[in-house]
């Protein structure tokens, strides 16, 4: 992309190709003898990755609309069973799920890294801005993309983030209207989303082209911020950056396949597996991380319209950056102000992000709104006030003369982000209320890298719910196949055939046109104790016990800091088997003293609120077991959150099983790709 | 092709440096990841575990077909036809030389001993899977409509463009009014 090229192939073919339609050249100028910054450090290899991000997110979202029905009855269900049913569903899921946030979190680094390095300034604005553009259009696709799945999450998200438009003085809620398609979100918002999901990857993989396009014709940017100017600052794109590329690459999926085999929900939000209901907002509604700061802005600001228009513009500022910054030196390396600064905006982007994520009320708002002062200062004040003042360092004469200096010392910054992490924790831990209604940690067979599901105790917790829980919850998504199915229950075929022969299913029309009951058969799914929703709800004082197939993954509590950090090392996602547990032991016969809870609840320690609907379940001696494990409630309690945890996530052992075996190969495929391009950048020094 | 020079030119098939058997590796190491990663895309595409379980057999009734008449069920999504057939339906097929046949087998292959008068048959024909019209043609069989094959009362080929009879899915008598398919 870098104007014609001298590139001849020998092949007379490729040659006869090449005279008509000169792509090989085009090719062999812009990844082969593309001559690339010497001095690039392992920032660079950011846009790599994204490309590559990019291009999975694109794969792996063709093939989910293989799967997907994009219909707000159906869509809920068609990703659990793409995810329980089809060959690798849940690995294409979660590649796709943990994809998106990986995406977001590369494009973060690619965007500080060129806001450090200068990377915006003369001659790179229309880069950069193009850069702005595809970051708003990743905006809208994962916006979109979060909607699909149709969870309680999707259809709040999709309804708050559709009414900002409504801000707007005038047109806003006849534009709200013309996105939703009717008069609230519902079946035709869902469509559209699905439609315009699918095509904007395709809009941003043509902005990335004119991205790569505009960098190419202005060359790359450095940690020097002086361009290249003999053939001696630079070297040639294929091997050396691509094989550093390649070996980034090989770094970050180690880290992208923690969140796909190890944490696949870490990431979501347990309210996105209960189903679309437009009757209920969830408690605590929030976005995916990646919007959090501007989430936390639009929240910032008491009116309506301003906030949204401070939201907005904390995005469109970025695009007036090259002119808001005029000052000569482009790298922060040599700018002595503009570096501190710029970790300070750094710590104001992570901060923003963590209030976006808490309740609006109190300290959050006020701390708040001082950062999003901090974060509008940072490119409306600072960065004009320092062109004009700082007195920047020498920097060197070329790239070449670069490489040769020893490095300025990073200790620095890294001293810094220490002091700000210890007074995060020590702040926290000052904050940490002591609440004994969080449900206490258990041991479950299927925690950890190696966990499995007890078999026992799936069987167990199989007669619990047959016996007891299936009088009045359903368990939607499981079929009595999955009874036979590896890393389950562990029963034959034949056994799960006749425990299925037991229930009666609805059937037909027959011949007649009547409908009938028939023995079960293993590809049918458990079925529901009652014929609809307004029926259970009848039987059960106003409100219908909830499915409970996907139970251990849609409850969840606070982890709070620093511990949300930690479970991300340690591999805790048992969030929900604890509060299931406590839930089934948490019963208690009167209300503590000073407590009072409305007339047909029931106390329950654990139970946001503590009023619960369901009177207690299970008493001790009511379920008895073949294997002579106790007939207790803790014992029950523990045997239905191991089986439900199944029933949520029946392909776990499968998932842990192939992480291990993607973990071996990556962290191997990392070293060889690390001594490569030691070997081939050892030409280079 | 600067670049390329370094990885090439320091290789020598006889004295296989260290420096070799590292590209060497590293590459079949990322041959193998493009591999295994594939593999899942491409098997993501067959029959899911729902469909699978699906296609499980069924049991169907004979009782309700007259002699002469048929019905079309369905399994695995494809129709199939029971055809009770009548004894000048059972003659025809009998009587006509197997070896004149494009496709040949003899009736009593194609049905179950003892239970000569059904027929069951996959109704799809073997030309482009187009359903032939039961009792039309000139073979008092199958006739298709699309390209026009003809079948005869055995579900076999006699004229038109189809190569193969009709196909004889896996079934069983359960009972004499009964069969299982699948």
């Amino acid at each position: 992309m870098s104007g014609p090229s001298d590139f001849q192939p020998t092949n007379p073919v490729l040659k006869w190709v090449e005279r008509r339609l000169p792509i090989l050249g085009l090719v062999h100028s812009s990844f082969v003898a593309y001559p690339t910054p010497r001095n690039l450090n392992y920032w660079w290899t950011f846009g790599a990755i994204l490309s590559l991000m990019l291009v999975l997110q694109i794969v792996t979202g063709v093939i989910l609309a293989m799967h997907y029905t994009p219909n707000a009855d159906l869509a809920f269900r068609s990703v659990e069973l793409l995810v329980r049913d089809v060959n690798y569903g849940w690995l294409l899921r979660n590649m796709h799920a943990a994809g998106a946030s990986m995406f977001f979190f590369a494009v973060y680094i690619h965007m500080f890294r060129g806001l450090y390095y200068g990377s915006y300034k003369e001659p790179r604005e229309v880069l950069w801005i193009l850069g702005v553009i595809i970051y708003l259009l990743m905006m809208a696709t994962g916006f979109m993309g979060y909607v699909l799945p149709w969870g309680q999450m999707s259809f709040w998200g999709a309804t708050v983030i559709t009414n900002l438009f409504s801000a707007i003085p005038y047109v806003g809620d006849s534009i709200v209207t013309l996105l939703w398609g009717g008069y609230s979100v519902g079946n035709p918002t869902l469509n559209r989303f699905f439609s315009l999901h699918y095509l904007l990857p395709f809009l941003i993989a043509g902005v990335v082209v004119l991205h790569v396009w505009a960098l190419h014709v202005a060359g790359q940017n450095n940690p020097a911020g002086v361009e290249a100017k003999t053939e001696k600052d630079t070297v040639p794109f294929t091997p050396y950056a691509t094989i550093k590329d390649m070996f980034g690459i090989s770094c970050f999926l180690i880290f992208f396949a923690w969140f796909i085999f190890y944490m696949p929900n870490y990431l979501g939000d347990a309210d996105n597996y209960i189903p679309a209901n437009p009757g209920v907002t969830p408690a605590h509604i929030v976005p995916e991380w990646y919007y959090l700061p501007f989430y936390a802005i639009l929240r910032s600001i008491p009116n309506k319209l301003a906030g949204v228009i401070a939201m907005f513009s904390a995005i469109l500022v970025l695009v007036f950056l090259p002119w808001l910054d005029t000052a000569r030196t482009r790298s922060s390396k040599y700018r002595p102000l503009a570096k501190q600064f710029f970790w300070i905006f750094v710590v104001v982007c992570v901060l923003l992000g963590y209030l976006g994520s808490q309740p609006p009320e109190g300290i959050y708002v006020i701390a708040g709104r001082i950062l999003t002062v901090c974060y509008f200062a940072y490119f409306l004040i600072i960065l004009p006030l320092l062109s004009r003042i700082e007195t920047p360092r020498p920097v060197p004469n070329s790239i070449a003369e670069d490489v040769l200096a020893k490095y300025g010392k990073r200790v620095a910054s890294v001293a810094v982000a220490f002091v700000i992490a210890a007074g995060l924790i020590a702040s926290s831990t000052q904050n940490a209320r002591a609440e004994d209604d969080t449900p206490p940690m258990q041991k479950w067979s299927f925690s950890g890298p190696f966990g499995k599901y007890d078999r026992g105790a799936l069987q167990r917790g199989l007669k619990v719910y047959k016996e007891v829980c299936s009088n009045c919850h359903s368990l939607n998504y499981v079929a009595f196949r999955n009874l036979a199915d590896p890393g389950g229950p562990g029963y034959s075929e034949a056994q799960a055939a006749s425990f299925a022969s037991d229930y009666k299913i609805k059937d037909g029309p027959n011949d007649q046109g009547d409908m009938f009951d028939r023995p079960g058969r293993v590809a049918d799914y458990f079925p529901p104790p009652f014929p609809n929703e307004k029926a259970a709800a009848a039987a059960n004082g106003g409100k219908a016990p909830p499915d409970l197939s996907l139970m251990a993954k849609a409850r969840s509590y606070e982890r709070g800091f620093p511990w949300f950090i930690l479970d991300f090392f340690t591999q805790f996602q048992e969030q929900g088997p604890n509060y299931i547990d406590a839930i089934l032991t948490g019963f208690e016969d009167k209300p503590p003293a000073g407590v009072t809870i409305p007339a047909g609840t029931y106390y329950n320690k654990y139970y946001p609120g503590h009023a619960i609907k369901m009177p207690k379940p299970l008493s001790d001696g009511q379920v008895t077991f073949d294997d002579g494990s106790p007939a207790t409630v803790q014992q029950y309690a523990h045997d239905v959150a191991t089986f439900l945890m199944w029933a949520a996530e029946p392909q776990m052992v499968a998932r842990k099983h192939l992480g291990l075996q993607a973990f071996v190969f990556l962290i191997i495929f990392a070293f060889l790709m690390y001594f490569t391009k030691r070997k081939v950048w050892a030409n280079a020094h | 092709m600067k670049g390329f020079g370094i990885v090439t030119t320091a290789s020598s098939a006889e004295h296989p440096t260290r420096r070799d058997f590292l590209f060497v590796a590293t590459g079949a190491f990322a041959a193998v990841g493009t591999v295994a990663t594939i593999w899942p895309l491409v098997s993501q595409m067959s029959p899911d575990a729902a469909t699978i379980a699906a296609g499980a057999p069924i049991e169907v009734d004979l009782k309700p077909i007259a002699v002469g008449q048929d019905i079309k069920v369905f399994w695995r999504g494809k129709p199939i036809y029971i055809m009770n057939r009548t004894k000048k339906q059972i003659q025809e097929a009998r009587s006509v030389a197997v070896d004149s046949l494009r496709d040949p087998q003899t009736d009593q292959s194609r049905v179950k001993d003892g239970h000569d008068n059904w027929l069951v048959v996959i109704g799809i024909c073997t030309h482009l899977g187009c359903i032939p019209i039961a009792h039309e043609g000139n073979y008092d069989g199958f006739f298709c409509p699309c390209h026009g094959s003809q079948y005869d009362s055995s579900g076999r080929i006699r004229q038109g463009p189809a190569p193969l009879n009709l196909a004889v899915p896996p079934y069983q008598f359960v009972s004499d009014t009964k069969i299982q398919i699948g």
